[in-house]
């Protein structure tokens, strides 16, 4: 985890490196200023020495003024290097998020995705602002502040060595007990706060059957749950602050009454005395910084983690070593191809599928819920890798090709289509950047989306939400499909793509790819016979396997899972205008 | 947005909000607050006296032993005992600051949070409509948050900084006034910088997180739609895209903990520029003998400089806390303002106890009540509707459904359809005319007892956490496990139940995890059938079912609204034909109303859609 994480430091090594040695040489010279006060205060207010006085101080403020510009370096470069951290995380996680497979993709759920992106960065951003500055500080300040207070009075500095350890028992002890609590509240809030998620959500639910109430008690029990942890938690944390002023406290009890026992019998002066002070807080407060560090790095342990297994996971289909880069022709087959999601998974998806589709052939695919149909086309385009067997496109297995150049040969709409925020232009030029206005009103036209489009009182600049909320389904079909047209495919995959268009736009949709892209390779997979019965040859999917391929008439006499569609389709007139 | 809106959308001020707060805090437990605060006083009383302790050693105890010959240590020893007492209250009073306060703040917490919660789930619909997830979701969380981190620690150290504060001035005061005059110079340059750079780092946090949110709407696109983007191989644009909001996010957030973080060394070097300069002037000063003082007095003063600048870094670091804490107290009030639902009917309902699977309406009468047996007739009369004033959404609506009638909304999305069944449970108000239930207005009937007597499937189905079977409960919690099993088997969601890991026992969450869009309509017709209400509405609720299925589910849905007032919604109109009444509507108002055949031979807007002339979206 950590070296994924430092393998993102890059280009801000400098700024990390400098970060920790500002703020070590400002420790060194704000640990020296206790020292030269008590200097000037034996030797120039003590003695009335004027002359004194003014040359350690002009000495002091110099140093003290040297202490803040390197404090505020160590502040810059930490801030700025952690936030280039961070940002250079975001950087790898995206890219390689963009490199998944649908295998990879179906592992993380978009949400938890987004939660990874910024919270789970956020926090290690501040970790590692931590790590490279008070981190650094914390430790060195204890250490400079016990060797200075040696310097000064070896036997006073002996009640640290005392102290110090019982303090970080203390310490420790405090956070121990209080850590498992933490986890215990942050699932205690994902709760209280999937309940409320929920009944926003589903509030008509929750009206219509009048469950006000219960919901209502369901949400205090989890907030009664939160309180008990939070407050038990807690409680042990409170115990901090007075642990620390009792020691701080006690040390300074201590220095005082060894103090004036040593400056009565004249081993030391007044001003040694006045150090000590300064030394004893500075020893126990970096203490209490280490404690606060410690526990802040635990916390930011699991998103570390959380960041690491996005940036981890290697993508399960990648370019091959010389890949082809051009196709001929949208000549496909099927050799023996088998699939599962899981290698060691006992239910194949695909089983044994032989299949030749020639060059500009329209092909139907239908079948039932569960029979596969998507999972074979999937494979054309490798959205997945076959288990066994291969798939050829043009004569070359898909693995050899180069997967843009395939991707772009092969155009599928999928069944859970998605337009992007933007104008409709720039959602059609996904299919093609480079294509000329001319080019997109064609490919509208031919989807049948040029009509709609120009109802719009923006027409092709009309902008379009976010989820594509304000067209409607049959409308985003439509332009889905325009946007793959506009890729001039080898290949084209309609999943169920116009499932909310009416019958009589769908047939001239068909038509007109007839017409204008004769060469390229159509295959309709639908759920409606009307959709796939010019197809020059259907394929009935059932249970993973090809039950049987033939025309319209041909499948109507001889199998009876399509006729008994056909028939059942047939009695339900209304077909017409459904879906 | 309207005129009256704006006008009616005053907001508070701070004050009046902080206010209000504190009046909310203090009622939850007036004496932990009161006790909590009489510890800060102790508290910061204790520290500053700790500091001055330093000049008592020197110049009382240290000094005269110095020229004593043989030392008496007694004096010391009880100034030493006072000095433990003193700081052993300072611990036990900050000890019970910091528990009350956190324990306070748990209070106030859970008492505002449950009490959102209950007051949200009265709230009318349209308050979902019109206020986004992620923002009443943000008050549950983030703001809530920032209050708790008011009342346990910006409050206690605001209170506490200003007091050591005001301490540690009446103390130096008491020491020398000429130094205390020179040090509020320095302390108001200081203050100056601090102000400045806190005011800085709240600008740019307010940046990143509005830089933040832009970089989630894009993430939550981008990787909502990840797949489409392999299929086009669009990674590189993606990736592109991405690297300016990333790039900006890095700016604000950079900037931010710069300004944030800078204010340490700058601070903490402050307090030793000030106790150089104190130094210099105070040993100046006395070494010429221009000022009466004293070492002890000196090396105090020198202490409570430091114990200066640390109260007004506090302070002003609280400034930022406390501002965003109103903030988000302010929103959290909003929506405990927001007023409920109105619910004046005083009608109930009850079960029949002679005849299973009907109900009495218990209408108030001036002694006692009658019951009138739930027959289920619904009649619109005239209804009106608009959710704001300038675009009215259903005009002129007359329906009158007898009992056991089958009713269908026809029309294109936008037309009113689901907007006239959300009339009939009174999920909005109308704006004029009259719906009756069994000649009852329904605004006599109690909304509890109304929405009891309705069932609605709708078509988006949320489901919520549980197992299958809570979740098919949710309908009627009295239902037997039998009973359940039943409902789905009649909706025939008992065969998929069954090929889940658990059967009903398997816990799904509420996004409906590995369930299919048409297994949670599944699920949920199913709720709606043990539901069991005289009358159904049916809001597309077969929609994202295979044709196949839908046939079978619909003999099953036919059984139960045999006998049963039902209204549908749906896009296949194979699934409407046998209705007893067909309305099709168009922007709001009913355009054709009849029978399947009567609708046909009419030769509309009904006959060209069920020829597939016309398209509906």
């Amino acid at each position: 985890m950590l070296k994924t994480i430092l393998s993102a430091v890059r280009q801000y090594k400098t700024k990390s490196l400098l970060s920790p040695l500002f703020v070590s040489l400002e420790v060194f010279i704000e640990m020296f200023i206790p020292y030269v006060m008590g200097m000037l205060i034996d030797n120039g207010i003590m003695k009335n020495d004027m002359h004194y006085i003014v040359s350690r101080g002009v000495f002091l403020l110099i140093l003290t003024l040297i202490s803040l510009v390197l404090g505020a370096l160590a502040s810059a470069t930490s801030a700025t290097a952690a936030a280039g951290v961070a940002a250079n995380l975001r950087h790898d996680m995206f890219n390689q998020i963009q490199e998944y497979s649908f295998e990879n993709i179906n592992k993380f759920s978009s949400s938890s995705l987004v939660t990874r992106l910024t919270t789970d960065v956020n926090n290690i951003q501040l970790a590692y602002q931590m790590s490279i500055r008070i981190a650094v500080r914390a430790p060195l300040m204890m250490i400079v502040s016990l060797i200075m207070s040696f310097i000064v009075n070896a036997k006073l500095a002996l009640i640290f060595v005392v102290l110090v350890p019982i303090l970080a028992v203390v310490l420790a002890l405090i956070i121990k007990t209080a850590y498992p609590y933490f986890p215990k509240i942050f699932r205690g809030y994902d709760r209280l706060n999937r309940v409320v998620r929920e009944n926003v959500r589903g509030i008509r639910e929750v009206k219509t059957y009048v469950h006000e109430e219960e919901q209502i008690d369901e949400f205090k029990k989890s907030s009664k749950l939160i309180y008990k942890l939070f407050f038990g938690a807690q409680k042990i944390m409170a115990t901090n602050g007075p642990v620390m002023m009792f020691v701080i406290d006690s040390a300074l009890l201590l220095v005082s009454w060894f103090g004036a026992r040593q400056i009565v019998y004249g081993s030391m002066q007044t001003g040694q005395l006045v150090s000590m002070f300064s030394y004893s807080m500075s020893v126990l407060f970096s203490l209490m910084m280490l404690a606060m560090i410690f526990t802040q790095l635990i916390l930011a342990q699991a998103s570390g983690n959380r960041v690491a297994a996005v940036i981890n996971e290697q993508p399960s289909i990648t370019n091959p070593h010389k890949p082809i880069e051009t196709i001929a022709d949208g000549d496909i087959e099927f050799d023996h191809v088998g699939f599962k999601y899981e290698p060691d998974a006992e239910h194949w998806i695909l089983k044994d599928i032989n299949l030749h589709i020639l060059p500009g052939e329209t092909i139907g695919i239908i079948g039932e819920t569960g029979s596969s149909k998507s999972t074979l086309v999937s494979m054309i385009p490798r959205l997945y890798d076959v288990t066994t067997g291969a798939v050829r496109v043009s004569g070359h297995n898909v693995r050899s090709y180069d997967l843009k150049a395939l991707r772009d040969n092969v155009a599928m709409v999928l069944q859970n289509n998605v337009l992007f925020s933007g104008t409709i232009k720039d959602n059609l030029k996904w299919g093609n950047e480079h294509a000329s206005d001319e080019e997109i009103v064609q490919a509208a036209k031919i989807a049948h989306a040029d009509g709609f489009i120009r109802e719009f009182k923006d027409g092709y600049d009309t902008m379009i939400d976010q989820g594509g909320t304000n067209v409607s389904g049959g409308q985003k079909q439509r332009l889905t499909i325009a946007r793959a047209l506009l890729k001039q495919p080898k290949i084209l995959i309609l999943d169920d793509s116009t499932s909310a268009v009416d019958t009589q736009t769908e047939r001239e949709i068909r038509t007109a790819l007839q017409k204008d892209m004769p060469k390229t390779t159509k295959i309709i997979i639908s759920q409606r016979i009307v959709s796939i019965k010019d197809a020059d040859r259907i394929i009935v999917m059932n249970e993973g396997q090809i039950q049987d391929i033939g025309t319209h008439d041909e499948l109507i006499k001889r199998n009876p899972l399509y006729s008994s569609i056909a028939k059942f389709q047939a009695e339900q007139k209304g077909v017409g205008a459904d879906d | 947005m309207t005129k009256q809106n704006e006008t009616s959308m005053q907001q508070p001020s701070r004050l009046q909000i902080l206010n209000r707060l504190l009046k909310y805090t203090f009622k939850t437990a007036p004496a932990a607050l009161i006790v909590a605060m009489i510890s800060v006083v102790i508290s910061a009383g204790a520290t500053v006296y700790g500091s001055l302790f330093i000049q008592q050693l020197i110049d009382r105890y240290i000094t005269p032993m110095l020229h004593e010959k043989v030392p008496n240590f007694t004096p010391l020893v009880h100034g030493m005992l006072l000095m433990a007492g003193i700081y052993l209250i300072g611990v036990i009073a900050n000890y019970l600051m910091t528990i009350l306060m956190m324990w306070l703040a748990q209070e106030v917490q859970k008492s505002i949070r449950d009490q959102m919660f209950s007051h949200m789930q009265y709230l009318p619909i349209a308050y979902f409509d019109q206020n986004e997830y992620g923002d009443i979701m943000s008050c549950y969380t983030n703001d809530i948050d920032t209050l708790m981190q008011l009342i346990s620690q910006s409050i206690p150290q605001f209170v506490n900084s200003v007091l050591s504060l005001t301490f540690v001035i009446i103390a130096m005061f008491s020491l020398s006034w000429q130094l205390t005059i020179f040090s509020f110079l320095v302390f108001g340059l200081s203050y100056g910088v601090v102000r400045y750079l806190t005011i800085n780092s709240g600008k740019y946090f307010s940046l990143q997180q509005a830089k933040l949110g832009e970089m989630n709407g894009f993430n939550e696109e981008m990787l909502n739609g990840l797949k489409v983007i392999k299929v086009f191989s669009h990674e590189a644009d993606a990736k592109r895209d991405f690297e300016k909001y990333n790039d900006e996010l890095r700016e604000a957030s950079g900037k931010a903990n710069l300004f944030s973080t800078i204010l340490f060394p700058i601070m903490g070097n402050m307090g030793n520029l000030l106790y150089v300069l104190i130094a210099l002037v105070g040993g100046g000063l006395s070494a010429i003998g221009k000022m009466p003082l004293t070492v002890g007095a000196l090396a105090s003063f020198l202490q409570l400089s430091k114990s200066f600048s640390q109260p007004i870094m506090q302070i002003s670091q609280q400034l930022n806390s406390i501002v965003m804490a109103i903030a988000g107290a302010g929103r959290i009030f909003n929506l405990l303002d927001e007023p409920v639902e109105v619910n004046e009917g005083k009608i109930e309902i009850a079960p029949n106890e002679k005849i299973q699977s009907s109900w009495n309406w218990l209408v108030p009468t001036n002694d006692g009540q009658v019951k009138e047996p739930v027959r289920g007739n619904i009649q619109f009369e005239h209804v009106n509707f608009s959710y704001s004033p300038e675009r009215e959404i259903l005009h002129d609506i007359s329906i009158d459904a007898k009992p056991g009638m089958k009713i269908a909304l026809v029309g294109e999305t936008g037309a009113g359809k689901t907007t006239i069944s959300n009339m009939i449970n009174r999920f909005y108000e109308i704006d004029s005319g009259k719906i009756l239930y069994d000649g009852l207005n329904i605004r006599e009937i109690d909304k509890h007892a109304l929405r009891q007597s309705v069932s609605i499937v709708l078509q988006e189905t949320h489901l919520f956490t549980g197992t299958v079977m809570e979740n098919i409960r949710f309908g009627n919690l009295n239902a037997s496990d039998d009973q359940v099993y039943q409902a789905a088997r009649l909706s025939h969601a008992d065969e998929f139940i069954h090929e889940l890991d658990h059967g009903y026992d398997t816990v799904i969450n509420g996004d409906g995890g590995d369930l299919s869009q048409g297994q949670m309509q599944l699920l949920s017709i199913a709720r709606a059938m043990i539901a069991d209400r005289p009358v159904m509405i049916l809001d597309e609720a077969t929609s994202s079912i295979d044709t196949r299925t839908e046939r079978m589910v619909q003999a099953g849905m036919d059984n139960l609204l045999a006998g049963r007032t039902s209204f549908v919604i749906a896009h296949r109109l194979s699934t409407i034909v046998n209705s007893d009444l067909i309305l099709v509507l168009d922007h709001g108002q009913i355009i054709e109303a009849g029978s399947h055949d009567e609708l046909l031979k009419q030769k509309g807007f009904y006959y060209e859609l069920y020829t597939g002339k016309k398209e509906l979206d």
